[in-house]
């Protein structure tokens, strides 16, 4: 999308328009989410959004936490986990998953040497058990879809939201 | 299309090849995402419209009835749920005092399976006490003058994000810091009480209640400290509250220790008890690497041996932009009121600067004093703008000893520690 041509008054016309196109989207998605799910599970419809009060709704929907399918995987990542399914997901899940969450590997970045280094680390500390001829597999896996990036020495600003500072 | 990351950060990398997918993902997860989430809430997300990608919000994450998330702001971000680990945007750090709903979470292991005021005790032994003592934890709130300070509590990985190369554990941005008001007894009293052999002393390190990953009761989640010295200033506080009111279960209830100034793995939560030692404390995370720095300068990626590396005192001198909230657009001709905080470990902050002209000139901030020893100080400052375009608003402090931030990433450790470069925000000023 290119408003490098616009005024301002044009640009933030332009604006409103693609915020209020938003909300009808997010609105006409919720409508619709919501009567399918009325018809597919009623009977937590009508407790989500039946005679309880809306904050009443929240504490009983957080007991219950439902938790993201387990065979649920968009565009290659493993919704419930957030890893890239790859040759070897299998054994990282069941390895690396079982004492902490995979935050801890998606949000880091390491060649394979430097991941082994955790692996021993987590053997020598943190009771991680002899990883078997599951080793090289998960090394594998992790060195080639969690490896580093050259950052510099300080990078840009990125992905700014901005926004109309009211004074 | 506006995108959606953190906007104070550079992008997390995205493997070779994969950066369409991930596009699709997140646009995928924002859009299902946001009327299942609303669904799942049975309450509207307010600003689903302005979720950062690849953040869920607090609410929604998988064991959310767990109590680390109990009573906190949902824009706080989650970095890891087991352990729990969520940092709060610079922009919500604003408060003189950190609420217990803006503080960040730091956890080495899961929270203690029981906790019973009633019958909690603190126990004191090491080489350095003649006999162990045991102390209830309503002899100290009853029998020990209560003293209350504001307390710069910083984890030593905050900024770890910025790392080149990345080192390994949580990525902290910027929002792993608090000066929230503690209160408690000194520890000093507490050890003079005791028994303390003062001559002996080198080091006081804790334990907590708290439960290793692994789930083996027998295994320390984490036991560091701090040397005598430090344990014996005023400010170093057993505290059981935290902005008057009990410490929430996420920070240490009913019992911490908090050392201002410090990386605050030194401030042990749910503390069972002390070990005066007569030599440096040497529980898990106190051995290297753990927060610990090379003893010289390395190049970047530098395998640095044990042996070569020391631990990490006090924090270095630091600030944080807290108004605006990165991303302001204004008018030309506005006055821009900034805002923000500033700290330097166990020094004070004398001087604060900003610039918006990527540090070629520096304009002097208002600099407020700190409220005590290890309490942050505000700062503001008021800056105008030579004509249209994209600013960044930098931020610089100077400490006591004259040490100010470094305007791009300081020295490369292993660790990925004391990262204190200038915070800065991005700004748009319009015709």
């Amino acid at each position: 999308m290119s408003n490098e041509q616009l005024t301002p008054e044009q640009k933030e016309i332009l604006d409103k328009l693609v915020k209020r196109m938003n909300l009808l989207v997010y609105t006409a998605g919720f409508i619709v989410v919501f009567v399918l799910f009325n018809i597919m599970a009623p009977d937590t419809a009508g407790r989500l959004f039946g005679d309880a009060s809306a904050e009443a709704a929240t504490e009983e929907i957080a007991e219950a936490a439902p938790a993201i399918d387990d065979e649920l995987v968009v565009d290659g990542i493993h919704m419930a986990t957030g890893l890239i399914v790859d040759d070897g997901f299998i054994q990282v899940k069941a390895s690396c998953t079982s004492c902490h969450s995979a935050n801890l590997i998606t949000q880091n970045r390491a060649d394979r040497k430097g991941w082994e280094k955790m692996i021993r680390w987590m053997q020598e500390t943190q009771n991680l058990w002899d990883l078997g001829p599951n080793e090289p597999i998960i090394l594998d896996y992790l060195a080639k879809n969690y490896a580093p990036v050259d950052k510099g020495r300080r990078a840009n600003l990125s992905n700014i939201e901005w926004y109309a500072l009211e004074d | 299309m506006r995108n959606r990351r953190k906007a104070d950060l550079p992008a997390p990398p995205v493997p070779e090849g994969r950066n369409q997918n991930s596009e699709d993902r997140r646009d995928f997860m924002r859009k299902a995402g946001l009327a299942a989430m609303t669904m799942a809430l049975g309450t509207k997300i307010v600003y689903g419209d302005n979720l950062p990608e690849d953040v869920v919000p607090v609410a929604l994450q998988q064991g959310m009835s767990d109590p680390a998330m109990k009573g906190k702001h949902p824009d706080l971000v989650v970095l890891n749920n087991r352990p729990w680990n969520v940092e709060t945007p610079a922009h919500l750090l604003d408060d003189e005092v950190t609420p217990a709903e803006k503080m960040y979470v730091r956890n080495n292991g899961n929270f203690p399976e029981k906790i019973e005021v009633s019958t909690w005790t603190l126990t004191i032994d090491g080489e350095a006490m003649p006999k162990p003592v045991t102390i209830t934890l309503n002899d100290l709130k009853t029998k020990f003058e209560r003293h209350s300070y504001r307390l710069t509590l910083e984890c030593g990985g905050n900024g770890r994000a910025e790392f080149n190369p990345p080192a390994k554990g949580n990525q902290w941005t910027f929002g792993a810091v608090s000066c929230a008001e503690w209160t408690g007894v000194r520890l000093r009293d507490v050890l003079e009480f005791a028994g303390v052999t003062k001559s002996k002393a080198v080091y006081v390190g804790y334990y907590g209640a708290d439960v290793h990953l692994s789930g083996n009761p027998d295994k320390v989640v984490i036991s560091r400290g701090v040397p005598f010295a430090k344990a014996m200033e005023d400010e170093t506080l057993l505290a059981f509250q935290m902005n008057g009111q009990d410490i929430p279960v996420q920070h240490g209830h009913p019992l911490r220790m908090v050392v201002g100034g410090w990386p605050a793995s030194v401030s042990g939560k749910w503390l069972t008890r002390l070990a005066v030692r007569d030599k440096v404390h040497d529980g898990p995370k106190m051995e290297a690497p753990a927060y610990r720095l090379p003893k010289y300068p390395v190049a970047p990626g530098t395998d640095v041996k044990d042996e070569d590396m020391v631990i990490m005192e006090a924090m270095p001198v630091k600030s944080v932009i807290t108004y605006p909230k990165s991303g302001a657009t204004l008018g030309l001709g506005k006055t821009l009121n900034l805002r923000g905080h500033a700290w330097a470990g166990d020094r004070f902050v004398r001087e604060m600067h900003v610039s918006i002209d990527f540090g070629a000139t520096w304009q002097a901030s208002e600099l407020k004093p700190a409220a005590n020893k290890n309490a942050w100080q505000r700062f503001t400052a008021s800056v105008k703008f030579p004509e249209p375009g994209y600013y960044e608003v930098w931020a610089k402090a100077t400490d006591s000893n004259g040490i100010a931030q470094p305007m791009v990433v300081p020295g490369w450790n292993p660790k990925g520690y004391g990262n204190n470069a200038t915070h800065r925000i991005a700004v748009m000023v319009t015709k």
